[in-house]
């Protein structure tokens, strides 16, 4: 267990003082937007000065966020903490208070197909008449009225869809016989159908086992860089999308930090974040965050740390004292 | 005793003067028709968005307003479809999910059943008329009543074939389909009001209690042997349309109401299709590519619904005897060989009886070489399959 590993440390600033964040008020232009190796300088999506009211409690606001091409952008925090709400914001289903979202240059408006979105993954029950293919079709062309009819330049780019996403193999299995795995594959598959230019990804490994968790994170950080897509990606626990993410956004409590994950992912931005004391442990390679105010339901047994098992959805995501971010 | 099975029989099954019959209830059985389509296309949807319960609720309250139609003289057909678009409404609008939507339905169903208890109890007329709106009177309704189920049944189809696609994707997956931008709440309502029209009409015709049997079974067989998002429909079609020409034919002569010879057809039907799909769980691989049998079950099953659906009811045997022809993926080459020949007849609509049947009993001979007779059998059913869709 104490036989030193050798971890892939991320370089920490050299002057080890606290590393410029663009926090919540007015800060302009967030100053950490370099955009990482994988990404380019062209935003495609970009918030300004974003406030989310729902009934009246304050979501978030001040939130200044730009994606740029290519970029993996992780978005943490709490349940509650609008992780969620942000996609919807994005997606066009909830009106922000105040402030501005534009994707490639123009407000968001609902029904963009150059978004593609990706949820977690659901067991579709027996009655789905859908095969694997057709769950992919419907990415294609599924919002039109009418009837689809096959046709030969469709079953092309569907195969080319499932190629892209390794799901040649099933593309006539019904989908209510497919593993969560191969699920999230072909939901992949039908969110790139639309050609998008940002992905965003609703807790896409939810209960997922590892295996898969690294597949399908795999296949969407390959797309991301081939297609110079910018990613946007939900999720409660960090660690299996560790080595992809280039900027993590973390909400809590109606603030935020935006910024690389040695940036944000350290014991004082997040207890300052917070505003209680909050341990951020890294052991090897991975994320744990100890003593986050929402999580009540404390472990006698001290931090509930590593842990890989992230089978049930229900409770993975509450009543854990050690978060695993 | 034997007087007695003689009298039951010529009661159940009695075809003296049967062209004569057939001429004159030409009507019902274009009715009949009808409704066997509204109710495979529409049970598509039922099954897929988990709605079976609630259609059973919408029925029942079709019932009530039938014969509160009755008993205030409004017209039974009007009654049923204001009660049906009442109860779908309500389902649709308080039930978005499926639990509040049981929990509505099992609220609403016993008070309209009590309602129309209620009206039928005040109605001063003939008995056999209430008994009807329960369990079916096709044959004892006139011209213009089933000019309006038709035009109704032709709401109903072209309402589904406009929203299909979209409705197909929120069945789905609603998150994605509104992140797409598809009206999801708008489509629920609008498929809610289409299920109420169908229930309306299928009403009349099949009765209150017997709704289900041809807006969700014929789909719920056809789910069994396909998935494909073409092969579906047009099976459930198929099935519908069986059980309800089949049930008013055979119903002709007796003097027992349609509803039982139609349940009894659909039934069976379903319960055919779950062998199938039973015998084909053990045998095949669902089409997964890298597992030796090349999935020439699903495009057998392909050819033989598209068969079905094009001939009529003798090709539907077909079909159903192609698909389990080609099901048998441990056969011989002798096997193959007549299972491709069944649903080649079966799409034009030749000899699809016998040259299904030959294809069943090849299909169970034993042969040499399984995989020589897959390979054999899958080219042959794949092109089938793209020539009937």
């Amino acid at each position: 267990m104490s036989v030193p590993t050798d971890i892939p440390e991320r370089a920490h600033p050299a002057d080890g003082s606290a590393p410029e964040l663009s926090a919540e008020g007015p800060a302009p232009q967030s100053s950490i937007g370099a955009p990482p190796k994988a990404a380019s300088l062209e935003s495609v999506l970009s918030l300004r000065d974003a406030t989310l009211r729902l009934g009246d409690r304050t979501l978030w606001s001040g939130l200044d966020l730009d994606v740029h091409a290519g970029e993996f952008i992780a978005v943490l925090g709490a349940n509650g903490s609008g992780k969620t709400s942000l996609l919807k914001v994005i997606l066009g289903q909830h009106r922000l208070e105040s402030g501005s979202v534009d994707f490639l240059g123009e407000p968001v408006a609902r029904g963009n197909r150059r978004i593609g979105y990706i949820p977690q993954q659901k067991l579709a029950d027996e009655g789905t008449p859908l095969r694997a293919r057709d769950l992919v079709g419907l990415g294609l062309d599924g919002e039109r009225w009418g009837v689809s009819w096959p046709s030969k330049r469709r079953n092309q780019r569907i195969d080319d869809l499932l190629d892209a996403v390794g799901a040649a193999p099933y593309s006539k299995v019904p989908i209510s016989l497919l593993s969560g795995g191969e699920q999230q594959r072909l939901r992949v598959g039908q969110a790139l159908a639309g050609d998008p230019r940002l992905l965003l990804c609703d807790e896409p490994l939810l209960s997922l086992d590892l295996p898969n968790q690294r597949a399908v994170s795999e296949l969407i950080d390959r797309h991301r860089r081939e297609r110079q897509l910018g990613v946007l990606f939900v999720t409660h626990d960090v660690n299996p999308v560790l080595d992809l993410v280039d900027r993590v956004l973390y909400l809590a409590g109606g603030r935020f930090r935006i910024g690389t994950p040695d940036q944000v992912l350290r014991s004082e931005v997040l207890s300052e974040l917070y505003d209680s004391p909050v341990d951020v442990i890294r052991t090897r390679g991975r994320i744990v965050v100890v003593g986050t105010a929402d999580a009540p339901h404390a472990h006698p047994d001290g931090p509930h740390s590593l842990h890989d098992e992230h089978h049930d959805p229900h409770h993975a995501a509450e009543s854990h004292e050690g978060r695993a971010w | 005793m034997t007087h007695m099975d003689a009298g039951w029989w010529s009661q159940i099954f009695n075809f003296t003067d049967y062209g004569q019959l057939v001429v004159l209830l030409h009507n019902s059985i274009l009715a009949g028709a009808m409704l066997g389509l509204v109710g495979g296309l529409i049970g598509v949807f039922v099954m897929s968005r988990d709605m079976a319960f609630a259609v059973h609720g919408v029925s029942e309250l079709s019932f009530a307003g039938a014969s509160a139609g009755l008993l205030l003289g409004v017209g039974v057909v009007q009654g049923s479809i204001v009660g049906s678009l009442i109860a779908a409404l309500l389902i649709g609008l308080l039930g978005s999910k499926a639990r509040e939507r049981n929990s509505i339905t099992a609220v609403l169903m016993p008070f309209g059943l009590g309602l129309g208890i209620l009206c039928l109890a005040l109605y001063p007329g003939r008995s056999a008329n209430k008994f009807g709106l329960l369990t079916g009177q096709i044959v004892a309704i006139d011209t213009p009543q089933i000019g309006a189920l038709l035009v109704i049944a032709v709401i109903v189809v072209i309402g589904l074939a406009i929203v299909w696609r979209p409705l197909t994707f929120s069945s789905l997956d609603v998150d994605v389909a509104s992140a797409r931008g598809v009206p999801t709440r708008a489509l629920s309502i609008v498929f809610m009001l289409l299920l109420g029209l169908a229930v309306a009409v299928s009403v009349q015709i099949v009765g209150a209690l017997l709704v289900l049997s041809i807006l969700v079974t014929p789909a719920a067989a056809a789910l069994k042997v396909s998935s494909s998002p073409l092969v579906v429909p047009l099976l459930s079609v198929v099935f519908g349309m069986v059980s309800m020409v089949g049930g008013i034919m055979l119903a002709l002569g007796g003097s027992v109401p349609i509803s039982p010879y139609v349940t009894t057809i659909s039934f069976l039907i379903y319960v055919v299709c779950r062998v199938i799909a039973g015998v084909r769980k053990r045998r095949s691989s669902h089409g997964r590519m890298p597992s030796a049998v090349p999935s020439g079950a699903r495009f057998g099953a392909g050819a033989g619904a598209g068969a079905g659906a094009g001939a009529g009811a003798g090709a539907t045997v077909a079909g159903a005897a192609a698909v389990h022809g080609a099901a048998g993926t441990g056969a011989g080459a002798g096997a193959a060989s007549v299972g491709g020949a069944a649903s080649v007849g079966g799409a034009a609509g030749v000899g699809g009886g016998s040259g299904g049947a030959a294809g069943d009993v090849g299909g169970r001979a034993t042969g040499t070489s399984p995989i020589a007779a897959t390979r054999q059998v899958a080219p042959e059913a794949r092109s089938t399959s793209e020539g009937a869709s």
